[in-house]
């Protein structure tokens, strides 16, 4: 061994052990930040690693140089810009996009191994080694193309961009995607059976595949399926690991993708539903309309933003039930006005988050920081729940099924056994909501028709806005 | 390397990976699937290998750099934006009026 191989060797291990240290202080608040750093710093480590055991060895040409500086300033650029621009609310969709991009280098180092084989790994050329190669530049196009074509369509939905179509719910998607995975199967060997050429046949089927999977899961479960193909990018680094014989990738690769896996597992459990059904079962609503649309709403009552805030007044507790509804109407620094003349009363204000609120787990707890809210203010299910029983005012804000008793009461609902908040124990309970129309599950909420709810129709943002101009008239907040 | 030890580094990876993500709070979920996306840009690695031993086949250099500009997009963007979010968790909560 010579010296670039061992500090090579040395700087990879390095960086393997900070991204898993960097990966595990993600998992905990107060190290999160410097947790991310360290990892971006391992990766920069890494690279420095590569460049330097090339220079030590082959040396890089200086229109290698070029072509680094290049891709890197672009890649670079466009990427820091997208991640200072975009809006917290639209967090899922941008993480979809980053993971495609990742799928799509996966893929494109593949192709480019395959289309032209590289020089240095011929010497000690035998059938096994050349088997192991095409079979790992296989799996790298086919999770790198479903991963990049999955994300995007993950992307465009959520982006509204593009909407469910009708087919996509009937039975005929089994048969086009069945068809798209035994193509893929058959491009699959014959390119390892040494018919290049079936190459692009695996490039564009694989594709399709992906789109053909994202395209009929509804929007509540989006969040699942980027998690997953998050988990995907990782698999199709670590295959891109074996095509280019890097450990590190492969590490680094496996990590990723054991570890989407795991997150992916945590979404379902919170939503109480299983991965096959998510991936297999067609967007809820479309099945659940027919089952389970359990009659009309009986015992609707309405109230004004007045009423409202004289309940809110009086109260000594308050909790907020925040929802993906509180996210689109980009309402809640406007909710912070309103808990912050609350609290100015001495009126004792929680917000109890649901483990899926939000479009992503955690995402809710994201958008209530940027509005600056107390940490110790979120409270999730499990510590909350116990406390509604003993609190005056419930405001439930764009969340629908997550509240919705009958998860808990009606074993015959589709949501039945999905854990949610308990509102309905809290003496009076405040939705506010655009209309009647049914939450992500398409499901009948059966809190709307009890006594002590009450709806408040409208937009989130206007209705606390006019709530704060309620409270305001009746001199809450104001020392 | 042989392709058994690569199978081991693999197993051993993943195993790693399950590991660390045992009990994370709800509220980094989405800076943990963020993080861990901009982590799986590591194939930037691959690419410029492939840049590197390209020797001056132009179509292939275009291939790696457009690779590298997609997983730096994914590896940049990614670890800033979940900086962005973070940062906002870091905040303590009186330090505005």
């Amino acid at each position: 061994m010579n010296l670039p191989v061992i500090i090579k060797f040395v700087i990879d291990l390095l960086a393997v052990l900070l991204l898993a240290l960097g990966i595990k202080g993600l998992s905990k608040v107060k190290s999160a930040r410097d947790a991310n750093r360290l990892a971006a710093f391992a990766m920069s480590l890494s690279v420095v690693g590569l460049l330097s055991y090339y220079l030590g060895t082959s040396g890089i040409a200086i229109q290698s140089w070029i072509w680094i500086i290049i891709g890197s300033i672009l890649g670079s650029l466009f990427g820091a810009i997208l991640a200072k621009k975009v809006p917290m609310t639209s967090m899922p969709e941008t993480v979809a996009l980053f993971n495609g991009c990742g799928g799509m280098s996966s893929l494109l180092v593949a192709l480019g191994v395959a289309i032209f084989p590289i020089s240095g790994g011929q010497e000690n050329f035998d059938f096994f080694k050349s088997l192991i190669n095409e079979v790992s530049i296989s799996v790298s196009i086919f999770v790198g193309a479903i991963t990049f074509t999955g994300s995007i369509v993950a992307m465009a939905k959520l982006q509204g961009w593009l909407s469910t179509p009708g087919w996509t719910q009937s039975k005929v998607r089994h048969f086009v995607n069945i068809v798209f995975a035994v193509a893929s199967l058959i491009a699959f060997f014959d390119l390892i059976n040494g018919n290049t050429s079936s190459i692009w046949l695996l490039v564009i089927v694989s594709s399709l595949l992906g789109i053909g999977v994202t395209l009929p899961i509804g929007g509540a479960d989006m969040p699942v399926v980027i998690s997953l193909l998050n988990s995907y990018s990782g698999i199709a680094a670590a295959a891109a690991g074996f095509v280019v014989d890097s450990q590190l990738l492969i590490v680094a690769g496996a990590m990723v993708g054991a570890a989407g896996l795991i997150l992916t597992q945590v979404m379902c459990k919170g939503m109480n539903r299983s991965l096959v059904s998510v991936l297999f079962g067609g967007s809820l609503s479309a099945q659940s309309t027919s089952s389970s649309g359990s009659g009309e709403y009986t015992n609707i009552t309405s109230c004004s933003v007045e009423e409202c805030a004289l309940t809110l007044e009086a109260a000594n507790k308050v909790i907020i039930v925040p929802g993906y509804g509180l996210a689109v109407a980009q309402a809640q620094h406007t909710l912070r006005e309103v808990t912050k003349k609350l609290e100015q009363n001495g009126i004792e204000v929680v917000y109890a988050i649901h483990p899926v609120a939000g479009r992503m787990p955690g995402h809710m707890n994201v958008l209530l920081a940027e509005a600056d809210v107390p940490y110790e203010q979120l409270k999730e299910m499990d510590v909350v729940n116990p406390d509604f029983p003993a609190t005056d005012v419930v405001l439930v804000l764009g969340a629908n099924d997550v509240v919705n008793p009958q998860a808990k009461n009606d074993s015959s609902s589709p949501l039945y056994g999905m854990p949610v908040l308990d509102v309905q124990e809290a003496r009076t309970v405040f939705v506010i909501k655009r209309g009647m129309s049914a939450g992500y599950s398409g499901i009948k909420n059966d809190l709307f028709d009890l006594p002590n709810t009450s709806m408040v129709f409208g937009d989130a943002k206007k209705v606390l806005n006019d709530l704060i101009g309620e409270l305001k008239d009746l001199g809450v907040g104001e020392k | 390397m042989s392709f058994i030890s690569l199978l081991w580094v693999l197993l051993l990876g993943s195993l790693l990976g399950l590991e660390l993500i045992g009990k994370v709070p709800p509220t980094l979920h989405t800076p943990l699937m963020s993080g861990a996306n901009a982590i799986s840009g590591i194939t930037m690695l691959a690419a410029l290998t492939l840049i590197v031993k390209a020797e001056g086949n132009v179509p292939l250099l275009i291939i790696g750099s457009v690779s590298l500009g997609f997983a730096l997009f994914n590896v940049v963007g990614g670890f800033f934006v979940t900086d962005r979010m973070l940062a906002m968790f870091s905040r303590k909560p009186s330090n505005k009026k």
